[in-house]
């Protein structure tokens, strides 16, 4: 089981319930606008604590709320790509690339940057780089942290069509060749088909 | 300029360097905590640390000659360890400055570290950064031209402080003598006029130095560049 996801949370007025059993590949998360999509990705990567439940992924308990187990952010290991880029703005693509770096190696360095064709960008500053270059530098830290999983919040959001076709192979390519549990947020049913090896509905 | 103006200069340029760079780790430490902190008594402390912007400079100087007089809780506590007292020292007068400064200080480096985004943050630590990973390598930086800025606008308040030093410790020629208390004093001298004028065209010199410095770097903070 990759993702076994139960949990509540009042966010104000809204109640969020959500419970995911996934298996291997790449599970969409599903739904309207202000549903909640982002707070679910939050709370399994440890932004937000839930009221109530349980995130396990890939076997490992990372929030118990009945154990009062929280496993800390830093220690989860999610590669989590945000639905805005987050880039820091006072370091360099390279840099940024490689902030979650570990000692022990995962992804090849040189092989991810050309999987993401941003080789040509190392030098720059974030700010001078357009939203679909912003968002595969994005991309390429959460994979060079070396993550036990991913989360990706709407990574096809505000793109053009030729970026956005770049990126859905690009998440295709992932998704078959590296077997990390991918759990992909997204209000576009054409998205969430073609990318879902499940849907879950929220 | 005479040595006895150099003297002055080079005093006054001690006494708030001195101010300043004591004042800093306190400045930023309360800034942190007014900017991030939630704990009970957030706005007394917010309070205190800006008493001395509004309560007059004189009363300052005094409550700090009651804490430092020989008898004073501070006093007292310096002269059985160290045997040493700050009264009509230089070292008394960077206190007085660096009291002075701190509410400016704060101010300042409260607004640049509430200016960082926080989702930079979350994103440093589902990277994999601790705490003090995420201070130093990703809050600390961003809030870093705030913090100069604040830094040297301390320094400027700090040149030009007069009326908790003169309480506090006097005005001692060539010890807590600092370019306002010299110009003060040169005023009180009949045919001091001259003395006067060159005093006071320094001061203004050095304050607005450190008024452009301080502007320059709140711009290039603005335009999002990375000060070093």
């Amino acid at each position: 089981m990759s993702f076994d996801v139960d949990l509540t949370k009042r966010l104000g007025e809204a109640e969020i319930a959500c419970r995911i059993e996934a298996g291997e590949g790449l599970t969409v998360l599903f739904g309207p606008s202000g549903a909640g999509k982002t707070s679910v990705l939050n709370m399994v990567a440890g932004l937000v604590e839930p009221d109530a439940g349980h995130v396990r992924v890939a076997g490992e308990t990372l929030f118990d709320g009945g154990a009062g187990l929280d496993v800390p952010v830093a220690e989860r290991r999610a590669g989590y790509v945000f639905q805005e880029p987050r880039l820091f703005p006072h370091l360099r693509v390279r840099s940024n690339l490689l902030y979650g770096r570990r000692a022990d190696d995962g992804l090849d360095v040189d092989e991810t940057i050309a999987l993401l064709g941003i080789a040509h960008l190392l030098d720059r500053w974030p700010r001078t780089l357009s939203g679909g270059e912003a968002r595969r530098v994005a991309i390429g830290r959460a994979l060079l942290s070396d993550p036990r999983f991913l989360l990706l919040d709407e990574p096809l959001s505000s793109l053009d069509r030729a970026r956005r076709e770049e990126i859905m192979t690009l998440i295709e390519r992932l998704r078959d060749t590296m077997k990390l549990p991918i759990l992909m947020v997204t209000h576009d049913r054409e998205e969430a088909a073609r990318l879902g090896t499940r849907i879950v509905e929220i | 300029m005479t040595p006895e103006l150099w003297g002055i200069v080079w005093l006054s340029l001690k006494v708030g360097g001195v101010a300043v760079l004591g004042c800093l780790p306190v400045a930023f430490a309360l800034a942190w905590l007014l900017a991030r902190g939630r704990f009970p008594g957030k706005l007394l402390l917010d309070g205190l640390v800006h008493l001395p912007l509004v309560v007059p400079p004189v009363v300052t100087g005094w409550l700090l000659l009651l804490a430092f007089a020989p008898a004073g809780p501070i006093g007292s506590w310096l002269e059985s360890w160290f045997g040493v007292s700050v009264l009509f020292r230089w070292t008394g007068a960077a206190i007085a400055s660096a009291v002075m400064a701190l509410p400016l200080m704060v101010r300042a480096m409260r607004l640049s570290i509430e200016a960082v985004d926080r989702r930079l943050e979350q994103a440093a630590a589902t990277l994999g950064a601790g705490r003090w990973r995420v201070f130093a390598s990703v809050t600390l930086p961003l809030s870093l031209p705030g913090v100069l800025a604040g830094t040297v606008l301390g320094f400027a308040r700090a040149l030009g402080e007069f009326g908790a030093t003169i309480t506090f410790v006097s005005s001692v020629p060539g010890e807590t003598q600092t370019l306002p208390l010299a110009i003060y004093a040169a005023l009180q001298i009949p045919g001091g006029e001259a003395q006067v004028l060159r005093l006071a065209g320094i001061s203004v010199l050095l304050s607005l130095a450190a008024l452009l410095v301080s502007e320059l770097i709140a711009r290039r903070a603005g335009r999002g560049l990375h000060v070093l």
